[in-house]
């Protein structure tokens, strides 16, 4: 019992402490898992990262459910997801309940004027790293995704369950890695 | 009522479902089901929320199912989200972790994996394009010449490595002493 309580509050404070989302928390993840609690070796933390990052769902999400999963079991990851969502519940709730009520403030619209613009530079800014050294056929594969959803409103879920299927496709065909 | 919370639970469970590569690649899956699919919200609601997300904690697949939730339905419409939007990774990732040493190598699940790379990528393009561009005249995040200024400044900032919240929190000052005073 005193070990879920461990994983729920180490899970507690990471869902409180991490603005900004993905990656910006894995310096707090790494301490409270490694250095504090010794939860996991570096090895299986790199293991980790791997793993949260090809599942679908939020990183901290997924790195809650293998933690609390390797220590125990099924009551380790439920409480380690209750952890990391409870923070960002409380403080989405409470907005949502008042937000509403100040929306038309002149001050603050003038302020969401001038946050949203900068909201759309943060989400622009990883997508230069991300194309770098990108294939050809993978950045037309890019570009189509982003016109087909943006412009033509097509839900994403179809090109994702198509992206998946091309890549083990392209595998069986050619027998090898594939490198787009 | 009850209808309204049965679609807020497939919906959420799609999007916790597909949400591969991240918060911002899921923008767009979030987007096609909470303003395409099912106008729960308009587009400029949709971008206070991801404003709202950025400067808040956690991540914003669950800040986004909490406050359309409530939006939606109130708080049984934030609770069914929430935990919609968990139930996939919670399930997926004990299979995976269960299995991972014999999946790690797997070269088919190698190829699935890096198939949908650039599909993710163009996920988070779009995001960002259904903000900059969206089809309808109220979700305009880009109003006039100091938008684009507040835009390159911030993208600048974001190179530099500055804190992402200090830049939402500095051009919402920024739009205060602009568009308020």
């Amino acid at each position: 019992m005193s070990q879920l309580l461990e994983i729920f509050w180490s899970f507690l404070k990471i869902g409180a402490f991490t603005f900004g989302g993905g990656y910006a928390m894995i310096p707090l993840i790494q301490y409270e898992v490694i250095s504090r609690r010794g939860w996991l070796t570096e090895q299986e933390f790199i293991d980790l990262l791997t793993i949260a990052q090809t599942a679908p769902g939020p990183i901290a999400l997924n790195t809650a459910v293998f933690v609390g999963y390797k220590f125990r079991r099924y009551w380790g990851a439920l409480a380690a997801v209750l952890g990391v969502v409870i923070p960002s519940f409380a403080i989405i709730l409470v907005i949502a309940m008042f937000f509403a009520g100040i929306r038309n403030n002149v001050w603050v619209d003038a302020a969401f004027k001038g946050m949203r613009p900068a909201v759309v530079a943060l989400i622009v800014a990883p997508i230069v790293g991300l194309t770098k050294g990108m294939h050809w056929v993978g950045l037309s594969i890019a570009l189509a995704t982003a016109v087909t959803v943006w412009y033509f409103g097509f839900s994403p879920i179809w090109l994702i369950i198509a992206g998946a299927i091309g890549g083990v496709l392209w595998v069986a065909y050619k027998g090898k890695e594939v490198n787009p | 009522m009850m209808a309204t919370l049965i679609q807020l639970f497939i919906s959420y469970l799609k999007i916790g479902f597909f949400g591969f590569g991240g918060g911002y690649a899921m923008l767009s899956l979030i987007h096609s089901e909470v303003v395409v699919n099912n106008a729960w919200l308009t587009n400029s609601e949709f971008a206070d929320i991801v404003a709202i997300s950025q400067m808040t904690p956690g991540p914003i697949a669950i800040n986004s199912a909490t406050y359309i939730g409530y939006e939606v339905a109130g708080i049984a419409g934030s609770i069914v989200a929430t935990v919609s939007v968990c139930l996939p990774a919670l399930t997926l990732m004990m299979l995976i972790t269960h299995f991972f040493l014999k999946l790690r190598d797997n070269r088919y699940i190698k190829g699935a994996v890096k198939g949908m790379r650039p599909v993710v990528v163009g996920m988070i393009a779009s995001a960002a394009l259904l903000l900059m561009f969206p089809h309808t005249e109220d979700g305009k995040s880009f109003i006039d010449l100091w938008s684009w200024a507040i835009f390159a400044a911030a993208l600048l900032g974001s190179a530099r490595k500055i804190n992402p919240i200090l830049l939402i929190v500095l051009s919402g000052v920024a739009g205060v002493v602009i568009y308020g005073l």
